[in-house]
């Protein structure tokens, strides 16, 4: 007997809640805990609906205190639990900074195996929402330096089910930033079953032989927008590919669209300096050197804040800037 | 615990006078003040609020219902010394001295909004929960290395006390014997979060016992229990007393912001109920028309002037000149690092339509 797949059209926000709500059912391990996240169903709404089924035992609300909600949920992990934590916005996981960075991710080797932390962070993030200072922040590339974290970001609804499963299952930490913007933005078809995306993996968003683009989260439907102009007006195509993991990096793929089409724009709304942009660089440095025809081009946010509201969408990077680093590619 | 931090109310809801050590102040000038400082905050919260729903201004964060506590506690500190506001504390900032302007220019999204006024020390309002115990407690420091007798003066909610740094600021504060008030406001949720989830003790003022630092317990809804009990801190602190911890117990009507949907977590009937129990205000208006202080033509008249401020300060904020990406950029270190400028030049040329 086969059963039919049944098939929804969520938003990318709602995909998130099925991905818990399956792992809730799965594994009696698995506990959802942060601010907000109970009766409240999270500020966003990412928790809607699990309190009431799954109880105040397992679906948490927290006092106020990052440092101490990932510092608990590091002794939950190691004694038998999988703790989901949301971090309200990621701007406000600073104070947990230390937890992760000196414990979470170093459990598993200081205990030589005996003890590990197999925990999921959960994060919005990002700009463009008009929200107040320091909830659009986008420094992902503060965790990508963090040894012993996996840093994954979804852009669509269906790749974050499949992704946020598999974070769960992930014997390690995993940091899951979710881009803000991207929450309702669209719908798409998600599949109600149990299924998980490999962590390390990147997607192909499109096709193309001439430049290759690599970006993540918000910013993959934004790049879309700009390619599709670009492509009506150049005689020339992309190679879109939506990097979904920053740590480790899909090394293979990076490669791969690179030897096709020796050149190369990265895309992230981050500060410029210092960011992933760099390790993208340096492994295309390693791994497709002498395939390059034109210089590395990236466009980014600034090394500054994230500018409060009246000023977010100037930093974001802009259409007029995708479209033009992908002409400075091709003009050599 | 209840018992040992009992709730100090020198005036009754209806508007009776309990605790004659403030008869003294409480004049008809000074009561007056008191109210129309009030009637300002509210009126403006409430300007802000419409504003938000006509799509004029940003997500905004209400504080109607927490008047007394901000108004009464702002008033009991004088020029020269230290704010330090949350999201949440524009009466207080504008009872210290922030312009109207400035309030409406924080929320539609423009740095310029944090800037306090020339000569005025409050902190722009910080965002993080309870990051600013720490400064306020820094800045205290520094004033009695200085010698001087200036005091800190520091907002922060119930939900705020669970953080580490709440109890960092509390602790560094009575080891170093900082001059700093840490004014909490008890409005009962931290977001959806009710007290009692919060935390386990029964008061945010007992937490003062385990640094050493008085803790006291005051009806936030009064505005003259604020401003007395405030003012005794604060004096205590200027004159080398150390720091205090006030836990004003008070409600707000509304959302925890414009963007947040109450009745998911709370029955608003109570807030309802409270407008003609609790309510700040209200209380001080039948204090003062029990004791004859109050006038219909003076409450028309504070009323209309107040309006006019509003509606001076919004026209102001749309004649604003616009939003300059300059500031973003000059503003991040003394002298923008090469980088800056590079990225700074390269936005302006994309913007002029310039490649690059
Ligand atoms: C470090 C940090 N974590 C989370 C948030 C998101 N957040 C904003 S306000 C709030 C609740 C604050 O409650 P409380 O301290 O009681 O103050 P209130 O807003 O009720 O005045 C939360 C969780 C934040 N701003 N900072």
């Amino acid at each position: 007997m086969t059963t039919a797949v049944q098939i929804k059209q969520l938003t990318m926000v709602q995909a998130l809640t099925d991905a818990m709500r399956t792992m809730l059912v799965q594994d009696e391990a698995v506990l959802v805990l942060g601010e907000d996240v109970g009766t409240n169903g999270g500020v966003f709404r990412a928790t809607d609906g699990l309190f009431e089924q799954f109880g105040e035992e397992r679906i948490i609300d927290t006092p106020l205190a990052e440092s101490g909600i990932v510092g608990t949920s590091i002794g939950l992990a190691v004694n038998g639990f999988r703790p989901i934590v949301e971090i309200q916005f990621l701007g406000f996981i600073y104070p947990a900074f230390n937890q992760l960075m000196t414990h979470a991710t170093r459990m598993r080797q200081r205990s030589m195996g005996r003890y590990t932390v197999p925990m999921v962070i959960r994060a919005p993030y990002g700009a463009g929402v008009k929200a107040p200072e320091i909830h659009s922040d986008s420094v992902e590339g503060l965790f990508t330096q963090i040894p012993g974290l996996k840093v994954v970001i979804p852009s669509n609804a269906y790749d974050a089910k499949g992704l946020l499963i598999a974070s769960i299952e992930d014997p390690d930490p995993v940091l899951f930033l979710e881009p803000m913007r991207s929450y309702r933005s669209s719908r798409m078809e998600v599949p109600e079953e149990k299924y998980t995306i490999e962590l390390g993996k990147a997607a192909y968003v499109k096709k193309g032989e001439d430049v290759s683009i690599f970006t993540w989260g918000a910013m993959v439907p934004d790049t879309m927008k700009a390619v599709e102009d670009f492509e009506k007006n150049h005689d020339a195509t992309c190679d879109v590919i939506d990097l979904r993991t920053l740590y480790p990096l899909d090394k293979e793929m990076i490669q791969k669209s690179v030897e096709k089409t020796g050149r190369v724009v990265i895309i992230h709304e981050a500060p410029a300096t210092g960011g992933v942009n760099a390790e993208i660089i340096s492994l295309i440095n390693d791994a497709a050197f002498f395939f390059l025809k034109a210089p590395i081009q990236k466009v980014t946010g600034f090394d500054t804040p994230v500018p409060v509201y009246s000023l977010e969408k100037e930093y974001l990077p802009s259409k007029e800037k995708m479209i033009n680093a992908i002409n400075t590619a091709l003009s050599y | 615990m209840l018992e040992k931090f009992p709730l100090t109310q020198y005036v009754s809801e209806d508007g009776k006078l309990l605790d004659d050590t403030a008869k003294e102040m409480m004049n008809p000038d000074t009561l007056k003040h008191f109210y129309e400082k009030m009637l300002r905050a509210r009126m403006m919260d409430k300007k802000c609020t419409n504003l938000q729903r006509q799509g004029r201004i940003g997500t905004y964060v209400q504080y109607e219902g927490q008047e007394a506590a901000q108004v009464g506690s702002a008033l009991a500190i004088e020029e020269g010394d230290w704010m330090f506001p949350t999201y949440r504390d524009h009466a207080a900032t504008m009872t210290f001295g922030h312009s109207l302007r400035s309030l409406l220019l924080y929320w539609v999204g423009r740095i310029e909004g944090g800037i306090p006024p020339e000569g005025k020390n409050i902190f722009p309002p910080a965002v993080p929960i309870a990051s600013q115990l720490l400064h306020a407690t820094g800045v205290a420091w520094a004033e009695k290395k200085k010698n001087s007798d200036r005091v800190s003066l520091v907002y922060f909610g119930d939900g705020a006390t669970s953080e580490g740094d709440f109890h960092e600021g509390l602790n560094f504060a009575s080891v170093f014997k900082a001059p700093v008030v840490f004014f909490n406001q008890n409005n009962g949720y931290a977001i959806s979060v009710p007290m009692e989830k919060q935390m386990n003790s029964k008061t945010i003022a007992q937490k003062g016992l385990s640094y050493d630092i008085p803790g006291i317990r005051i009806d936030g809804n009064d505005i003259v229990a604020v401003y007395m009990e405030t003012k005794k801190a604060v004096e205590r602190a200027r004159n080398g007393g150390g720091p205090t911890l006030i836990e004003a117990v008070t409600w707000r009507y509304g959302a925890h912001t414009t963007a947040d949907d109450p009745s998911k977590y709370r029955d608003q009937s109570e807030s309802e109920l409270r407008r003609g129990t609790t309510d700040p205000l209200l209380r001080l208006e039948k204090y003062m028309k029990n004791e004859q202080f109050w006038s219909e033509e003076w409450f028309q008249a504070i009323e209309q002037q107040i309006s006019n401020e509003i509606n001076t300060a919004l026209a102001e904020m749309q004649d604003f000149p616009e939003a300059d990406i300059d500031n973003v950029f000059d503003n991040v270190f003394e002298k923008p690092t090469w980088t800056l400028e590079e990225q700074r030049e390269h936005h302006n040329s994309i913007k002029r339509g310039q490649k690059s």
